[in-house]
């Protein structure tokens, strides 16, 4: 079945209110999506709150602004999943690292 | 520490063709760690694509248009009508325009919003001078308020009849 969309989700405000173009959500890129949905299914599995994330996402929207940075909503968005991943000790920053290679030199190709 | 962060481990920005492998990568750890699978992520994106936004409020207007007691309930008790359809979590009021009554839903943040922003409707027997401008209103500007009403979108206003405007949700970015 289907998982119905939060209305915490949808409905965040501010500078964390996810993009939109006519009322539906945009990802422009695929990667935007993977992340979203990534980081939807650890909140089901209740892996963390949504309202932890959510300071995540706004504290690092907060830094990027603060710092001048021209990053995109949703590379803000990683970097604020990967933070609460690490801060939960759910995510190893240097085997993302060294994962990230594989993909870049080709040793890997496949999320399997 | 990854060099993508510096040295108080903050993050660059980096092509977008390196956050796609970073993605995939992290995609993929997390799947060996049975935190999240594919076919998960899959069944998100593809609900939160297909049902954030108008597409629900299309629904509830079609079985309107067919469905005369329907459209009676749905006028005299919008949440409760739309729960009909499984839809709920919001308050909802429904009016209709007809020849004589129109209905100009306005963001309630917006500086252009044209009577009292104290007042949940107000009420006119003209239209807004700048109605079907361009300029008119925020809903030129569909990414400071894309919810507001698309004055520009060649719509023509009636020049008689009564106008109501309404506080709509405040803007999404305000």
């Amino acid at each position: 079945m289907d998982p119905v969309p939060s209305r915490e989700i949808a409905d965040m405000s501010g500078q964390a209110a996810l993009p939109r173009k006519n009322g539906e959500l945009v990802f422009d890129e695929a990667w935007q999506g993977r992340i979203f949905g990534m980081t939807v299914a650890m909140s089901h599995e209740a892996c963390f709150a949504w309202r932890e994330f959510q300071a995540q996402l706004i504290a690092e929207i907060a830094h990027a602004e603060r710092e001048g940075e021209s990053s995109s909503y949703y590379e803000r968005w990683l970097h604020a999943f990967e933070r609460l991943l690490a801060d939960k000790g759910l995510l190893d920053e240097a085997a993302l690292a060294e994962r990230t290679l594989d993909f870049e030199t080709g040793r890997r190709d496949d999320v399997l | 520490m990854s060099r993508a962060h510096d040295e108080h481990g903050h993050h660059h920005r980096e092509p977008e063709s390196v956050l796609s492998l970073r993605v995939r990568a992290l995609e993929s750890l997390l799947i060996e760690k049975k935190l999240v699978s594919s076919e998960a992520v899959d069944r998100i994106v593809g609900a939160y694509e297909q049902d954030i936004g108008p597409h629900n409020g299309a629904k509830v207007v079609a079985r309107a248009w067919v469905d005369p007691a329907y459209r009676q309930r749905l006028l005299a008790d919008g949440t409760a009508a739309i729960e009909e359809l499984g839809f709920g979590g919001v308050d909802l009021q429904v009016v209709e325009n007809t020849p004589g009554v129109h209905n100009l839903v306005v963001c309630t943040l917006c500086s252009c919003y044209p009577h009292s922003r104290q007042s949940g409707t107000s009420r006119s027997s003209t239209a807004p001078a700048r109605y079907g401008s361009r300029a008119w209103c925020c809903a030129s500007s569909a990414s400071t308020c894309p919810r507001a009403w698309r004055s520009g979108s060649g719509t023509r206003a009636p020049s008689s009849g009564t106008w109501f405007f309404r506080n709509g949700p405040p803007a999404p970015n305000a």
